[in-house]
């Protein structure tokens, strides 16, 4: 008997073609990069006065925060439009019939929404840094920090975005139906609403169940002073907690991928 | 019980969608090595009947085996050894041809090369142009190229050459007979009559679900036996009659001094049988 294809070989092949394919489409590229950063831009400047705590500015805040949007935009939005739309026009159909796993189309989504969420990052701190001054944390606990939050981030939020791809009809929907939550979450967690203290008691609790609010604290708490912790839902980083809540994130999104995933269209097995 | 020994055996196979049956109880058997077609018009269950054998759609009941295994529960090896040309795929469109033929040839075990199969189906000339600017039929031939890669041991082709021009179509078949001459087992949907005629060692009418008739192209429905419909021009018009010994109807119209010159002796085309065949299923 033939040797199959590795998932882990078939899954960089994958991953290589997806990047391929996704640079190609200029359109969809610009307004996945572009979107956040225009954000970032329009908070940052309108929202521009000083807050009352030392080194800390509405900008340099935003620049913190809205990493978390730029993470949850590039890989939840791009895995379950791009899910959606893999399923309408053959692509799954056709991976279906060779002997790919569904382990390595996921790693080769993965791939690709990891690698759009670095440049992404890069984006929104290039604007940070060059538009806005924001200083760049020079210890290494902090980039340390960093690095496992934006690991966890991405891999929690890719695995949700698979799992939420079974819930849209259609492609062409997807992009309107993913975005409702994600804006939502993003006015619930801190990210365009600064410091979260100002949310309703209630509001905070429910942001505090699902990722981005620890996400954008997390991400605050690697580029802002110690001094901007009292503007902490908590008063604290809580990294410890943080940590937990995104593995949590991680594992639910395996499962519910796991067990939602499907290759064609609904109706159609 | 089925033996698994052909590459396709289908027995009592159903589906329904709703109260819609459209498979209603079909029964197959493709050797290994032969070109069989499924002959039927839209909506026969042509399509349903390949999907379910290729394991993209579940049964309701029946027993089905394709290279021995059932395709609702086989496994990766079994999809290595298969190979699916899709009807209607729009993806792979920013990929360039060879790119996407490379892309898919590297998820097989022993594929051939890129090159190759670019050259079988005849888009040398488009290796380095993306496939969303090929045109339909070039497309299809991506979609052929992408489904014979992995050198299938069975081949499904589901209405393969829609929207091909005539010469596209003569290539086509000739790449389906040198696969075939290479041992693969070819399944073929189609609703033309002369791409079936053409290419199948036997064929299968399929209407309503079931399967109306069965058998080489050349004798199918009946055809062989069929006999002929003789024609002439009469002292009263153009007469015919439809005869088993052609012989004793002209040796009859000669005596009566008919003129020879006006006949025309005809067998039923396929398309004749076919038709009858779908008219009687309706």
């Amino acid at each position: 008997m033939t040797t199959l294809v590795g998932t882990t070989r078939a899954g960089f092949n994958r991953g290589g073609v997806e990047l391929l394919q996704f640079l190609r489409d200029r359109t969809a590229l610009i307004f996945t990069f572009g979107f956040p950063a225009l954000l970032l831009l329009l908070f940052g400047t309108i929202f521009a006065d000083d807050y009352e705590h030392p080194g800390l500015s509405a900008a340099r805040v935003f620049s913190a925060s809205m990493i978390a949007y730029g993470i949850v935009s590039t890989s939840f939005i791009t895995m379950g439009v791009g899910i959606a739309t893999d399923r309408e026009d053959g692509t799954l159909k056709r991976l279906r019939a060779t002997p790919i796993t569904a382990t390595a189309y996921f790693i080769g989504k993965l791939v690709l929404v990891g690698a759009l969420a670095a440049a992404e990052v890069l984006v929104l701190l290039a604007v940070g840094v060059f538009v806005f001054d924001v200083p760049m944390p020079t210890d290494a606990h902090r980039w340390f920090t960093f690095g496992w939050l934006f690991l966890l981030s991405v891999t929690a939020c890719g695995l949700l975005g698979i799992a939420a791809s079974s819930l849209v009809r259609s492609a062409r929907t997807a992009g309107a139906v993913l975005n409702v939550p994600v804006v939502a979450l993003q006015f619930l967690s801190g990210v365009f609403i600064h410091p979260i203290t100002q949310l309703p008691g209630w509001m905070i609790t429910l942001a505090s169940i699902f990722p981005v609010k620890w996400m954008a604290q997390g991400f605050r708490s690697v580029f802002l002073p110690d001094s901007a912790v009292p503007l902490e839902a908590g008063g604290a980083w809580e990294p410890g907690r943080t940590a937990l809540v995104l593995l949590a994130w991680c594992v639910i999104g395996a499962v519910l991928c796991l067990a939602t995933f499907r290759w064609t269209n609904r109706g159609d097995a | 019980m089925l033996s698994g020994m052909t590459a396709i055996e289908v027995h009592g196979l159903r589906k329904s969608y709703g109260s819609r049956a459209a498979v209603a109880g079909i029964d197959l058997r493709v050797p290994h090595g032969e070109i069989f077609a499924l002959l039927g018009p839209n909506g026969a269950g042509k399509t349903t009947t390949a999907e379910i054998l290729e394991g993209h759609r579940r049964r309701d009941a029946g027993e089905v085996r394709v290279l021995g295994a059932d395709p609702a529960t086989a496994g990766r090896d079994w999809r290595a050894r298969i190979g699916i040309v899709l009807q209607s795929a729009n993806d792979v469109a920013d990929l360039t041809v060879a790119e996407a033929v490379r892309h898919i040839g590297g998820l097989y075990p022993r594929s051939r090369g890129a090159a190759e199969v670019i050259g079988l189906v005849g888009l040398e000339d488009r290796a380095r142009s993306r496939v969303r600017t090929l045109s339909g039929g070039q497309r299809r031939r991506l979609d052929v190229a992408l489904g014979i890669i992995g050198r299938p041991e069975v081949l499904f082709l589901d209405e393969p050459t829609t929207g091909f021009d005539p010469e596209a179509r003569r290539q086509f078949w000739d790449l389906v007979r040198t696969l075939a001459a290479e041992g693969t087992t070819i399944l073929l949907t189609t609703h033309y009559l002369d791409e079936a005629e053409a290419l199948a060692d036997r064929l299968a009418v399929i209407a309503g679900g079931v399967i109306v008739a069965e058998g080489t192209p050349a004798a199918l429905g009946g055809r062989a036996t069929a006999g002929t419909t003789v024609s002439w021009e009469g002292p009263d018009g153009r007469r015919s009659e439809l005869t088993t010994d052609t012989g004793a109807v002209i040796a009859r119209l000669s005596a009566a001094g008919t003129d020879l010159n006006t006949l025309t002796v005809t067998r039923p085309s396929l398309e004749d049988i076919y038709l009858n065949l779908i008219g009687a299923a309706k």
